[in-house]
C-alpha cells in the first residue's frame, strides 16, 4: 500500500512527439483511480511510465514519497495485469501465479500456500496445473489477477483488463475487481477507454485528452460539475447535449438565455449556480443539456422534431432536431456547427412519443451547464 | 466477429449467389483438384523419384565391386541373388593411419555436437539481445551481423588459421576446438539472424510482464524466452547439425593431424588417390546418413512447426 505522486510527468519519444506535455497527479494511499480518455490521449503511456517500462523525459515520479525515475520495473514493487493478459504460455496456471515469488526466493512452503489461498480466492483451484492455451478468456483474465495480488505489492497497475472479455462477463468481473480492490486495500491505477468502466469502478477518475489532464474527480462531481466542454461531452452516455445560445440579459437575480426560438429564464438557484454568465451579456454561450434534464419536469421549454424513439424498457430515449447549432470539443479546440443539431432526451417509458412528430420538451434549469465557446472551460459549475 | 457475419462477408457467400457467375476461375479450378488424387498421384509421383537415386545408392552398396562397375544398379531388381554386405564389412574393418572407421565415426560427432551447439547456444543469446535489450547503437550491430552472412566461408580460411595459429590463440585449444570454433563462427551470423526474427516476434507483454514480476534479463531469457523458442532452436539445430556433419573443407584445413579428421575426411581417403575404390563409397555414405536420419525423425514435428512459427500470430 503506497501513495503515487506524479509532479510535471513528461513523455517525448525520440522522435520530438510530445506524448505527455506535463501531468501533475496524486492518488492517495489505498484509492482507485481511473484514467480514462479517447485512444490515444496517452493514458497507457502514463500507465507504463509509473510501471517503469516507458522512460520519464521530465518531471518526478514518487512512490511512498520516494523518487523512482531511475528504477527499473522489477525495483518498484508493483503489480500490472496487461490487456493481453501477457500470461507465461510455457507455464501452468500455478507457476504463473509463483513466478514473482520464486523469483524472490520465498520460502516454497509459503509460495504453495498463498498460490493456493489466491487460487481459492479467484476460483481457479481446478485449473491451477493447466497451461494458459487451455484457458477461456475469463480465467486467463483471473490469472492475470491472480498474479498481480498474490504479491502483495505497493501499487496495482491495470492496462485495460477487460477489453477482451465479452460484455456480459466484462460487467461481472468489473465488479469483482471493484470488491477486490476494496478488500486488499492497495492503491490501484485502472487505465480505460470505457467511461462506463471508469465512472463503475474508480473512487476518482482522471479524464486525459491530447496527453492532457481535463478533469480528477469522483465519478458524480465528473458527471454533475464537469469543468470542462470535454469532460461533459466525454462523460454520460448518451452524451451531453450541447448547443449554441446566447446570453440574452442578466439583472436582479435573473439571467435570460435564447436558445433556438426559446428563451430560458435562471432565477434563484440556478441562476446563482451560473452567476458567471453576467460576464457574458449579448455574448455566445455552449448551452449542455443532460438527457434526463430534458423531457422530465423543469421550467424551461424547448420545441424538437423527433426522429427516432428508443425503447430501452428503463427510459425512452428520443432522438430529436433542436433548432440551434451543436457545439463540440475536436482535437483542435472548440467547433461550433451550423444549422440545427440533433439531441436526445430520457423520457419516462410510460411517455409516448413517436417519430416525425413535434415535441415541447420541458428542460430542468437547475441541471443546466455553460460553457464558454472559445475555451471551452465551464462558467459557473 | 461471429461466423454467420464472416460466411456472409466472405467470397464464398457470394459465389452462392445465383446472380453471380458461379464458375471458379482457372487457378481455383487448378488448386482444388491439386486437394485431390491428381495432386495426390502428382506428390507420390515427386517423392518416389527424389528416392531414386538414394535406393540406387543402397542398392548398389549391397552388390559385389565386379557388378557395380560392370552394370547399372537396376539390374539388381531381377537378379537379387548377389547381394553381399562385403563392402560394408570392408568400409568399417578399413583402418586408416592405425585407426578403425569408428574413430572416424566418434571424430565427427566429437565435431558436430559442440559445431552445432555452439552458435546457436550464443546466437540465442545475441539474438535475445537485438530484439529486448536497449543499448546504443544496437541496429548498428545488427547490420553488421546481417552483413557478415555474405561474406563466403573460403575468404575467411587462410585469416582464420593465421589467428589459430597465431600468438593470442591457446595451444591448449589446438586440433578439434579449431574446428567447433571455425563452424561457430561461419554459422554465427545465420543463427542470430534466424533466432532474432523468431525471438523477436514474441509477444513484447509477456516479456514485459516478467519484467514487472521482477525479472532480469538472464531469467527472462532462460525461463521465458528460451522455452518460447524451442521449435526454432529445434528447426535451427537440425540446419546446422546437417551442415556440420557432412562438411570436409572446414574440419580438413583446422582440424590438424589425420587422426583428429571426420569421416567425411576418411571417406575421400578410403576411395583412394585415384577414386579406385569408389564402389566403398555407397557403403561409406550410407553408414554416415545414419546419425543424420535419425536426428531429423527425431526433431522433425519441431522443424515443420519450426519453419512456420511466427509467420503467424499465435
Amino acid at each position: 500500500m503506497a501513495t503515487l505522486q506524479l509532479q510535471n510527468l513528461q513523455k517525448r519519444y525520440d522522435n520530438g512527439y510530445l506524448a505527455i506535455p506535463g501531468l501533475d497527479l496524486e492518488v492517495a494511499d489505498s484509492e482507485f483511480l481511473v484514467l480514462v480518455g479517447p485512444s490515444g490521449c496517452g493514458k497507457s503511456t502514463v500507465l507504463r511510465m509509473i510501471a517503469g517500462l516507458e522512460d520519464i523525459s521530465d518531471g518526478d515520479m514518487l512512490i511512498d514519497g520516494v523518487r523512482v525515475n531511475e528504477k527499473g520495473p522489477q525495483e518498484r514493487d508493483i503489480a500490472m495485469v496487461f490487456q493481453s493478459y501477457a500470461l507465461y504460455p510455457n507455464m501452468t496456471v500455478a507457476d504463473n501465479i509463483a513466478f514473482a515469488m520464486k523469483l524472490r526466493k520465498i520460502d516454497k512452503a509459503e509460495i504453495k500456500r498463498k498460490v493456493a489461498e489466491t487460487a481459492e480466492l479467484l476460483e481457479l483451484t481446478p485449473v491451477l496445473d493447466r497451461k494458459p492455451g487451455q484457458l477461456s478468456g475469463g480465467q486467463r483474465q483471473r490469472v492475470a489477477m491472480g498474479r498481480a495480488i498474490v504479491r502483495e505489492p505497493k501499487l496495482f497497475l491495470m492496462d485495460e483488463p477487460l477489453s477482451n472479455l465479452d460484455a456480459k462477463l466484462r460487467v461481472q468481473t468489473r465488479a469483482e475487481i471493484s470488491k477486490l480492490q476494496r478488500r486488499l486495500g492497495v492503491t490501484t491505477v485502472y487505465v480505460t477507454h470505457d467511461q462506463v468502466e471508469a465512472m463503475t469502478m474508480g473512487d476518482r477518475v482522471c479524464v486525459l485528452r491530447l496527453g492532457q489532464l481535463m478533469q480528477v474527480a469522483s465519478p458524480a462531481e465528473l458527471y454533475g460539475s464537469p469543468e470542462n466542454l470535454f469532460v461533459a461531452q466525454f462523460i454520460g452516455s448518451p452524451s451531453m447535449n450541447v448547443v449554441l445560445g446566447k446570453v440574452a440579459a442578466a439583472q436582479n437575480g435573473t439571467i435570460t438565455i435564447d436558445v433556438a426560438a426559446h428563451t430560458l429564464t435562471l432565477a434563484d438557484a440556478a441562476a446563482a449556480r451560473l452567476a458567471g454568465l453576467a460576464d457574458y451579456v449579448g455574448r455566445d454561450i455552449a448551452v449542455g443539456i443532460r438527457p434526463e434534464a430534458l423531457g422530465g419536469d423543469g421550467e424551461g421549454r424547448l420545441d424538437v422534431d423527433v426522429d427516432l424513439v428508443e425503447m430501452l424498457g428503463s427510459e425512452l430515449l428520443v432522438h430529436a432536431t433542436i433548432a440551434a447549432p451543436a457545439v463540440r470539443m475536436t482535437d483542435t479546440g472548440v467547433e461550433v456547427g451550423t444549422g440545427s443539431s440533433t439531441a436526445i432526451a430520457s423520457l419516462d417509458p410510460r411517455e409516448s412519443a413517436r417519430a416525425g412528430e413535434r415535441l415541447t420538451l420541458a428542460v430542468d434549469l437547475n441541471r443546466l451547464h455553460a460553457f464558454d465557446v472559445e475555451s471551452g472551460e465551464a462558467i459557473g459549475r | 466477429m461471429n461466423t454467420a457475419d464472416t460466411a456472409t462477408a466472405s467470397p464464398v457467400g457470394q459465389l452462392a449467389d445465383p446472380a453471380v457467375s458461379t464458375r471458379p476461375g482457372f487457378s481455383t479450378r487448378v488448386v482444388r483438384s491439386l486437394d485431390g488424387g491428381v495432386g495426390k498421384l502428382a506428390v507420390w509421383l515427386l517423392a518416389a523419384l527424389w528416392t531414386i537415386p538414394t535406393l540406387g545408392l543402397f542398392i548398389s552398396s549391397i552388390r559385389p565391386q565386379q557388378e557395380i562397375r560392370t552394370n547399372g544398379w537396376w539390374n539388381w531388381i531381377t537378379d537379387p541373388s548377389q547381394t553381399t554386405f562385403d563392402n560394408y564389412r570392408r568400409v568399417l574393418d578399413t583402418r586408416q593411419n592405425g585407426r578403425p572407421l569408428s574413430h572416424y565415426f566418434f571424430n565427427t560427432i566429437q565435431i558436430a555436437i559442440p559445431g552445432a551447439l555452439i552458435p546457436i547456444i550464443i546466437g540465442a543469446f545475441a539474438a535475445y539481445a537485438f530484439s529486448w535489450m536497449h543499448f546504443k547503437g544496437r541496429d548498428t550491430m545488427f547490420l553488421f551481423v546481417l552483413a557478415l552472412l555474405v561474406v563466403p566461408l573460403q575468404m575467411c580460411l587462410i585469416p582464420l588459421l593465421r589467428f589459430f595459429t597465431g600468438p593470442f590463440y591457446p595451444d591448449a585449444l589446438q586440433g578439434i576446438p579449431m574446428v567447433w570454433f571455425a563452424h561457430s563462427i561461419f554459422g554465427m551470423p545465420i543463427c542470430i539472424f534466424l533466432l532474432r526474427n523468431f525471438i523477436g516476434s514474441l509477444p513484447g507483454e509477456v516479456i514485459e510482464a516478467a519484467r514487472v514480476d521482477g525479472a532480469g534479463h538472464l531469467t527472462i531469457f532462460t525461463r521465458l524466452v528460451l522455452p518460447l523458442s524451442v521449435p526454432a532452436l529445434a528447426s535451427l539445430s537440425i540446419f546446422q547439425f546437417l551442415w556440420v556433419w557432412n562438411d570436409l573443407l572446414v574440419a580438413k584445413v583446422f582440424a590438424g593431424r589425420q587422426t583428429n579428421h571426420p569421416m567425411t575426411s576418411a571417406m575421400l581417403n578410403m576411395v583412394g588417390d585415384r577414386g579406385q575404390d569408389w564402389h566403398l563409397l555407397t557403403a561409406g555414405g550410407f553408414v554416415m546418413m545414419i546419425v543424420p536420419l535419425i536426428v531429423f525423425l527425431s526433431l522433425q514435428r519441431y522443424f515443420v512447426r519450426g519453419l512456420l512459427a511466427g509467420s503467424v500470430k499465435g
